[in-house]
């Protein structure tokens, strides 16, 4: 039970990594709010994750809109008593480069991915800090890391989320917050099921993964589980990359 | 008691540099989270204690006297750990000296060697028969404890940082030759941890805590368990897909 009597925020809880999260959050004995566009997908996940003890649920969160989180933070509060962990996970993705990217593609990617992990950080410090620290766990990409053809604003917006990340844990160690970023791979998730359809584009994707297979949404939330828990109350400011050695060449 | 739930619940598990500081916290924690064995490899006879210790836990253990930098005693600890356990499901290659401080002109070159032989060397030899032996396995995880150092460069420790860098590059290049049979290598880049290695150096320079504790956005230094646990993750099958990773535990002192 490493997250026992912790309650946890998780965006794009309703499914992929985001739902993966909260199951293994949920049976290591937290309990967590779902936060999602995704309003029956996330309505079903909470409710078969609730069990007796209402331990999980779902609270409609667009991540671009402040209003928004102000709501679901109000939300967590008044059904759980308490916030100790944030997970920022919702992302988009689009496969466009310089020229095919237009200015409003650019702009919807950035919002998502880079302004919602910043308005998720600014929408729960305040309880953090009332809190005595809590874990903010911002997921970037490896390509947040390092660079690819034709896909210009999702890599601005994840290397974004690298940064910040760095700053946000420098601005809050002295409140007992700790920041750090994941860096996921290839992994197996809504987001990228119409890449891995492809079997051209799955089969490069299992040619440049060095451990040879797609990451699966668990492994993720391991990563994310381990940096969320106080085992890991020495880590901040830090990159966890999970991506079957795809970066270590 | 093993603990099923434990994230290294029936592992055999091996240590370098087990008899103290993150090794021992390692080598404790390792039992703690259901290890079914842990061998403790030392040159310093205090790894016996650490076995001891380790046993009333409830997992098996063995002390190997054990200098990292000479392969026969690298080849006769992994020889030794498997004819007594069985296998090797992990191993936390942690052995490691800071040698002397002093500018790369004045470095002495015997110092230089001896840096290199125990902590590039040493873990390289240590990988070259754990390798063997988990391909024969077909599988299994290490780590390899490099440092911040092994990041960004460090005043008066040109053999230090050429070491730990040096392990960063080994862990990637076994984690790429080795992805595809089923084990995994990582490395750890602890910042400054309370061990008597780092209370050594503290002793010799009063002013010198005081000065890194005020860099230290946390406001301290890490304790060896905080590191252990990193190793622990690592090592167990929760890190499945993390391989040629260096995971950073330095409350925050590298990012800025």
């Amino acid at each position: 039970m490493r997250l026992a009597g912790k309650v946890a925020l998780i965006t794009g809880g309703a499914g992929g990594i985001g739902g993966a999260t909260a199951r293994l959050f949920v049976k290591e004995g937290a309990r967590v709010a779902l936060g999602d566009i995704r309003e029956e997908a996330g309505r079903r996940l909470a409710e078969a994750l609730a069990g007796e003890d209402r331990r999980a649920i779902f609270v409609r969160l667009d991540v671009t809109q402040e209003e928004d989180w102000k709501k679901a933070v109000e939300a967590t509060l008044e059904a759980f008593g308490r916030l100790d962990i944030l997970v920022n996970n919702a992302g988009i993705a689009m496969r466009k480069g310089v020229q095919g990217t237009s200015l409003s593609d650019w702009e919807k990617t950035m919002a998502v991915n880079a302004t919602g992990v910043f308005l998720g950080m600014k929408a729960v410090v305040e309880v953090m800090k009332r809190n005595g620290g809590g874990s903010i766990i911002n997921i970037s990409s490896i390509y947040g890391l390092v660079g690819s053809a034709g896909r210009i604003p999702y890599h601005a917006s994840k290397g974004a989320v690298t940064v910040v990340t760095k700053a946000a844990a420098l601005e809050l160690a002295p409140y007992g917050i700790r920041v750090n970023s994941v860096h996921p791979g290839f992994i197996d998730t809504p987001m990228t099921a119409p890449l891995l359809a492809d079997e051209r584009t799955r089969q490069w994707m299992l040619n440049a993964t060095p451990i040879g297979r797609i990451g699966r949404p668990e492994d993720v939330a391991y990563g994310i589980l381990y940096l969320a828990s106080d085992e890991a109350s020495f880590v901040t400011g830090s990159e966890l990359v999970i991506d079957g050695g795809y970066t270590a060449q | 008691m093993a603990d099923k739930t434990g994230l290294l619940h029936g592992k055999v598990v091996l240590v370098t540099g087990g008899a103290s500081g993150i090794g021992r916290a390692s080598a404790l924690l390792f039992a703690k989270e259901g290890a079914r064995a842990v061998v403790i490899a030392d040159v310093d006879e205090r790894g016996r204690e650490v076995a001891g210790q380790v046993k009333g836990l409830g997992a098996e253990a063995l002390f190997l006297p054990c200098n990292v930098a000479l392969a026969r005693d690298v080849e006769a600890m992994v020889k030794e750990a498997v004819a007594r356990f069985g296998r090797l499901d992990g191993a936390f290659n942690n052995a490691g000296i800071d040698g002397a401080t002093a500018r790369t002109a004045d470095y002495a070159e015997e110092e230089w060697d001896r840096v290199i032989a125990v902590n590039l060397k040493g873990v390289w030899l240590c990988m070259k028969y754990e390798l063997q032996q988990m391909t024969a396995q077909e599988g299994g995880a290490i780590v390899n404890t490099a440092s911040i150092a092994g990041m960004v460069g460090w005043r008066g420790a040109s053999a230090y940082t050429a070491s730990k860098q040096g392990v960063v590059a080994l862990t990637r290049t076994a984690a790429l030759e080795y992805a595809r049979s089923g084990i995994r290598v990582n490395a750890l880049c602890p910042g400054v941890v309370r061990t008597p290695m780092v209370e050594r150096v503290l002793a010799h320079n009063p002013r010198l805590e005081e000065v890194f504790l005020r860099m230290e956005p946390l406001g301290r230094f890490a304790q060896p368990e905080e590191v252990a646990a990193a190793a622990a993750w690592l090592l167990s099958d929760a890190s499945s897909f993390v391989t040629g990773h260096c995971l950073v535990v330095d409350g925050g002192l590298t990012i800025q």
